[in-house]
């Protein structure tokens, strides 16, 4: 298939991880962070790790969407469920575990929880079920935002009465920077988000080569792709410079998609605050919609709790999206967390680390 | 024997089928008469009893049983006549025998148009010729509006056990075995998530649901007792099919990514999807676990059948990492095939 099988070619692996290693410096160690789960979920399916030498480490960074949505958001969405509304929402967020239960489970008990590819088809659900108030659960960093904008927009245009969003876009620059402010950060580099700098650019990571001196590579999701982009990372520190590449240039513009970003700020504004899974609460990392399309904002339209909730105990997924361990180090890793009985985010979405590490590595992990 | 209700206050194209109650009178003569029995004409339906008597020439028999909800009725490549017929026939084949009955029983939504029920029993018939089975009795329900979708179907089938076969289940797999695909994967649930047209995506995929049974008994027909196990990969696809096996067998698979038959349209909805074709229904196609000195054997009597004319071997059976499923992917690694959970649900991002 085009497009698709020229970037999963095991000899031109092989070179590369050849290539990787002539410019790796002897005995320096190298822990790189691939913030995107899109990442994640393709180095684990295509046992990338294999290409690569010892003293490279690849962590997991906090780019999944779902996996940072806080159990108190959850419940937050599971309130407005309750209240005869049509509630949207992405497939993976229907198995989110809140506090005590999931908008599946509500779904099963009789809300009306409706999995939708994009904003856009909840919109459409709007205008056909006119005598219906449906409610969209809006989450997901700069790459599924401007989607919501749009729908903002749209709804705002036809006048809808019956349209709402909840709000929980982040934004990927804060909680980078969380991390690297963190005493004990052992970061060297990182493998940029590819979709979210389609919309952004490449060139808001430049605050991380810049002032935090760590190399970030924009990469492509194939797996030709992130080896490529590895070994653009490794030859910046083989060549003593650190700065922003574009590894994923068939698809990133360097100063990424205007049009989008417009759209974004047109509709929403920073919030002062937001609570990130596992990372607490983060500076100006969050979106909330603007108070000129305040008609459209369910935490208007609705009484939303807002009640804090402490993480499970047991789960670590906060150290797992900081990079801190590998999902298979976490204690209740495959055994009381499973794909099928999820504690933590990172254990639900097909991109969340724990379950990439799940689904394609245990069995290797479980013969070492 | 076919029962069904109908009345005659609507007429011309139009016409629906309806709540009223006819069982046994003369709307419900008049739609056995002229739709069901000119399609499904034999011995055994003439009778018009309340079930069939059919004298086997064996007391080695398979029976299987199987319901039919899919939506749309009808999609490229077939309709949910097609899927009944082939369906049961497909899991008769797979217990090794070779389909001699089956029953058919509908429950119809007020309200659906009597040419739709025509199309449906058009395809019936077609089905079961192309299967060489007779429907032997049946049933139809009416329930009302809102309470299904149109039309379900169950269909039930006997069949007589292939004379060569020695042993088939799970419990005969062995280190080593051969797995054997019919053909490409994936056909038919692509080609539904296409029809259904929810998510804007248009591609020229047609379901591959077609009736196994004559290239199945061809091979057992020649190397019965190699074949240890069969399967159809239906709901769960290919990935759950091996998982079953592996588990309940109590071995490790492992097949090449490369070597398995996935066409290119279908790839390239399940990649914008994010969908694994591993896990997507197919109609018609049956995993074969065999002996492998005999592989070459089954895949040549396989390939000159229509409907298995791309037969090929996808792995084999290992008895490391017993029920697990691994798959030596294109890239060089190697990856866990794991049960699902849940349904398969498009990435977001």
């Amino acid at each position: 298939m085009k497009y698709a099988d020229e970037y999963r070619d095991a000899a031109k692996a092989l070179a590369l991880s050849e290539k990787i290693k002539e410019v790796c410096i002897p005995g320096k160690k190298y822990k790189i962070m691939e913030i995107c789960g899109g990442h994640t979920h393709a180095i684990y399916k295509y046992g990338i790790t294999k290409y690569l030498p010892e003293q490279i480490e690849l962590v997991h960074g906090p780019g999944c969407p779902v996996c940072v949505i806080p159990l108190g958001r959850v419940d937050d969405a599971i309130s407005i469920s309750q209240e005869d509304v049509i509630f949207t929402c992405f497939g993976d967020m229907m198995r989110v575990p809140g506090n005590k239960r999931s908008l599946g489970d509500a779904k099963a008990q009789g809300a009306d929880v409706r999995i939708v590819y994009s904003p856009l088809d909840a919109l459409h659900i709007a205008k056909t079920e006119s005598d219906r108030e449906v409610v969209f659960f809006g989450i997901g960093f700069e790459t599924t935002a401007p989607a919501t904008a749009i729908a903002l927009k749209q709804a705002k245009e036809l006048k809808l009465s019956n349209f709402s969003i909840f709000c929980n876009h982040v934004t990927i620059i804060p909680p980078l920077v969380s991390i690297l402010e963190k005493e004990d950060t052992e970061i060297d580099a990182f493998i940029g988000p590819g979709h979210v700098a389609a919309v952004v650019g490449c060139q808001i990571f430049e605050e991380v080569a810049n002032n935090y001196s760590k190399p970030v590579v924009v990469s492509g999701f194939e797996p030709l792709d992130i080896l490529q982009s590895v070994y653009m990372i490794i030859k910046q520190f083989h060549d003593g410079i650190c700065k922003v590449e574009n590894q994923y240039s068939r698809v990133v513009p360097y100063y990424g998609n205007k049009v989008a970003i417009e759209t974004i700020n047109e509709t929403m504004e920073v919030r002062p605050y937001f609570e990130w899974r596992g990372l607490g609460t983060i500076k100006n990392s969050g979106l909330k919609i603007r108070s000129e399309y305040g008609d459209f904002d369910a935490e208007n339209k609705f009484y939303i709790p807002g009640i804090k909730i402490s993480e499970p105990r047991a789960c670590q997924c906060g150290q797992v999206l900081q990079g801190k361990i590998k999902p298979n180090e976490c204690k209740v890793f495959g055994k009381a967390c499973t794909p099928e009985k999820p504690i933590g985010t990172c254990m639900v979405s097909s991109e969340g680390a724990c379950a990439a590490y799940y689904n394609y590595g245990r069995f290797a992990f479980a013969a070492k | 024997m076919i029962k069904s209700t109908q009345d005659n206050s609507n007429k011309g194209d139009n016409k629906v089928i309806t709540m009223a109650v006819g069982a046994g009178g003369k709307t419900t003569k008049t739609i056995i008469s002229s739709l069901f029995l000119p399609r499904f004409s034999n011995d055994y339906l003439a009778e018009m009893g309340d079930g069939a008597v059919i004298d086997l020439q064996s007391n080695r028999i398979a029976f299987s049983t199987d319901s039919f909800v899919v939506s749309p009725l009808f999609f490229p490549g077939g309709s949910i006549g097609d899927l009944a017929v082939n369906g049961t026939v497909n899991d008769l084949a797979a217990c090794g025998a070779r389909p001699v009955a089956i029953s058919l029983a509908l429950i119809l939504e007020e309200g659906l148009l009597l040419s739709t029920l025509e199309k449906i029993a058009d395809s019936i018939m077609h089905a079961s010729e192309q299967a060489n089975v007779k429907i032997v009795t049946g049933d139809t329900k009416v329930v009302e509006k809102g309470k299904a979708d149109g039309c379900y179907i169950n269909t039930s089938g006997i069949g007589i056990i292939n004379e060569n076969v020695t042993g088939l289940g799970p419990k005969n797999i062995l280190p080593e075995d051969t797995v054997i695909i019919t053909g490409s994967i994936g056909d038919h649930g692509t080609a539904i998530m296409v029809e259904r047209g929810d998510l804007g995506i248009t591609a020229d995929i047609t379901s591959d649901t077609v009736a196994l049974a004559d290239p199945i008994n061809a091979v057992l027909d020649k190397c019965g007792s190699a074949v240890h196990a069969m399967r159809d990969p239906t709901r769960g696809g290919l990935a759950t099919v091996l998982n079953e096996m592996a588990e309940s067998s109590h071995v490790g698979i492992e097949i090449d990514e490369e070597r398995i038959p996935i066409k290119r349209e279908v790839r390239a909805v399940s990649e914008l999807l994010g969908i694994d074709p591993l896990y997507i229904a197919s109609e018609g196609r049956m995993a074969i676990f065999a002996d492998p000195n005999y592989q070459d054997e089954i895949l040549a009597i396989l390939q000159t059948f229509p409907q298995s004319k791309d037969a090929c071997a996808i792995g084999k059976v290992v008895s490391e990492h017993p029920g697990f499923v691994l798959e030596n992917t294109v890239f060089g690694g190697q990856r866990i095939i794991d049960l699902l959970v849940g349904d398969p649900l498009p990435r977001i991002c």
